[in-house]
């Protein structure tokens, strides 16, 4: 079986900073990381193939700087990854990222799973998975907190919702997305620095991949981002004076108020 | 200060110190309280090949040595010291079937050690028999295709927890130390047995157990070397793993002064941080000096003994003895620079500096270590007069 995982690259979201005046993040001297909601795509991918047998590839649209990502994949444990990157790709929206990894995939043929986490740090929209489905055809759910059977036709998960779970069958070819409750995330073994430190990470273009250049980055995003803002915080706090009777009486005032 | 470490050396380093911050650090402070052995953190430390680090490659190993051990070690004792031991003494327990093994030994039992899979110990130590080795009073009696053991063991690191057991034992009592001999004896072999867990002041994550043989039947293959060869097996093994001690003791101590100038930036009395007062300043000088002194001689030394040099005992000795002084002192001083919130548990720098102590005694206390420099040095000025 061959698994994919979708990664990405985001800004260390534990540094991250929002330019008040520009409404942009800030970017300069922050480290750059694996999303660490696909950390648990990447760990479950892995755990599938040692469990089933089959390979990971796991795919990364971004910079030529992103491949290090998909190298610290295959630290984990994944067999190989693919770097997307072209200066026509960049500005894409969710629509024209879907699309564009799911050209990759269409060019890799025979994935039967693709695994992603559920959003990315930075975005946070969650759309990705769902779009890739959409482009691909293929059965999808999102949020998955276990997967509990797999075979070479379908596969049952859970997925998480806001009370509980459901539980859902798919067929194959699938995409999942998968919420960090799935697993807990290995840390790279120093066999797998070793050999990611060899491997060498293919670069797919426009060429390579054989897309409709008005559907890839900033051509093929409808999506415009008009104002991005750190909503002004209100925590007025207000002290009330007087004897505890009083301050009781006042209290329910300004609840009754409310 | 640049060691010139290789890329692999550089990502060993890395990687420890990470699991080091991620996976240890947080549960440092309960594992020390509950007194419980770390085999969750064993299992981390083997899917990372951290156990293969010191392994030769044709044996399921990475095929570094006692320097990189060295690196692992120093980086898991920053975060507990505790569980860095258990890691370290699956190498102790390994150095003598690396080193005097035969193919067929190495072969069956370092792959498992390299993977992390089962853990070795060594058992040397009786209670009778401490810096004195030379009156161990186990005895392992060849009787047909075996031998047979009887005697205990006393506070053997990684006791229980460990599957494979390096056991020095009498073969003949006639020829004092030339009749002790290296056995290997594996976790599971009926009379092989495991007494109280001993309750510790320091790396309380360890387990320390009497070892118990009551007619433990072995094969005879599995004899280290030849009959006669312990305590040669014994002093060679040390040579290996002292310097693996001074690893630790420089984790230690490097832990606790970066607490100490943590806590020093923020501490603030008399309106100004204690960092800013010359009386802390000239402590935290004077520790970073200590412990950059000691990472120096325990690096040059780890890598004195992985190139094959044959006289290095004195050195071994020097590293071990130099870097637990150190780490114990700086200790000291760490929780001094916390003052009355360095005593208490809820700050990590009491707890290191319990687990500094035993740095100064096992694998030789430092009073042994100093015998064996002077020694040395006595007999080379001997040599060098004639």
């Amino acid at each position: 079986m061959h698994i994919v995982v979708c990664v990405k690259q985001v800004p260390d979201p534990s540094q991250a900073r929002i330019d008040r005046d520009t409404g942009l993040v800030i970017r300069e001297g922050v480290d750059k990381i694996t999303n660490p909601f696909d950390l648990y795509a990447l760990e479950e991918a892995i755990r599938l193939k040692e469990s089933f047998g089959g390979q990971v590839t796991a795919i990364s649209m971004g910079p030529p700087a992103a491949k290090e990502v998909l190298k610290d994949a295959i630290a984990m444990g994944v067999d190989s990854g693919i770097l997307l990157s072209d200066r026509q790709f960049a500005g894409a929206d969710t629509l024209a990222t879907s699309y564009t990894l799911a050209q990759a995939i269409r060019k890799l043929g025979d994935v039967a799973l693709i695994i992603c986490g559920k959003q990315a740090a930075d975005g946070d929209t969650a759309q990705v998975g769902p779009g890739l489905a959409a482009n691909l055809d293929f059965s999808h759910v999102t949020q998955v907190r276990k997967i509990r059977q797999l075979n070479s036709t379908e596969t049952v998960v859970e997925r998480l919702t806001d009370t509980g779970y459901e539980v859902l069958g798919l067929r194959l070819p699938a995409v999942i997305t998968v919420v960090k409750e799935i697993n807990e995330p290995r840390l790279p073994g120093l066999r797998g620095m070793m050999r990611a430190k060899k491997a060498e990470i293919p670069l797919w273009d426009s060429q390579v991949l054989d897309v409709d250049p008005k559907r890839v980055g900033l051509n093929g995003s409808p999506t415009q981002v008009w104002r991005t803002f750190e909503p002004a915080r209100h925590q007025k706090g207000e002290m009330l004076v007087g004897s505890p009777s009083e301050q009781a009486a006042l209290l329910l005032d300004r609840l009754r108020s409310l | 200060m640049d060691y010139f470490l290789t890329e692999e050396q550089q990502m060993i380093k890395e990687l420890a110190a990470r699991i080091a911050d991620e996976r240890i650090r947080p549960v440092a402070a309960e594992l020390d309280e509950r007194e419980e052995f770390p085999w969750e953190l064993m299992k981390v430390l083997g899917e990372s090949d951290l156990f293969a680090v010191w392994v030769p490659e044709e044996y399921g190993g990475l095929g570094g040595g006692v320097f990189e051990q060295a690196l692992v070690v120093e980086e898991l004792s920053r975060a507990c010291s505790g569980v860095a031991v258990s890691y370290a003494a699956s190498g102790l327990g390994s150095f003598p079937i690396l080193l005097f093994g035969s193919e067929e030994q190495k072969a069956r039992y370092m792959p498992d050690i390299a993977s992390g899979k089962r853990l070795a110990a060594f058992a040397l130590t009786e209670a009778n028999a401490g810096s004195d080795v030379s009156s161990i009073a186990t005895t392992a009696i060849e009787d047909g295709d075996e031998y047979v053991l009887n005697g205990t063991k006393q506070w053997i690191t990684n006791g229980g927890e460990a599957d494979i057991y390096t056991v020095i034992a009498v073969t003949d009592k006639s020829k004092g130390a030339r009749g002790a001999s290296a056995f290997i004896v594996e976790k599971g072999t009926p009379g092989l047995s495991f007494g109280k867990k001993e309750k510790k002041l320091g790396i309380r994550a360890s387990s320390t157990r009497e070892v118990i043989f009551e007619d433990c039947r072995i094969p005879k293959e599995n004899l280290l070397g030849r009959e006669g060869m312990g305590f040669i097996i014994a002093m060679k093994t040390f040579d290996k793993t002292r310097p693996g001690i001074g690893a630790q003791a420089v984790g230690i101590a490097q832990g606790a002064l970066d607490e100490a100038v943590q806590y020093a930036r923020q501490r603030v009395q008399f309106d100004q941080p204690i960092s800013s007062f010359q009386g802390i300043q000239f402590m935290l000088a004077d520790m970073a000096t200590q412990v950059e002194a000691a990472r120096a001689l325990v690096y040059s030394v780890a890598r004195l003994v992985d190139s094959g040099a044959r006289d290095v005992s004195r050195a071994a000795a020097m590293a071990k003895l130099f870097a637990s002084d150190v780490a114990m002192q700086v200790t000291v001083d760490a929780v001094q620079i916390l003052g009355g919130y360095g005593y208490m548990r809820e700050y990590p720098v009491e707890k290191m500096m319990r687990d500094a102590k035993i740095t100064q005694i096992y694998e030789g206390t430092n009073q042994i270590q100093r015998s064996i420099i002077a020694l040395d040095l006595i007999k080379e000025a001997a040599r060098k007069g004639k």
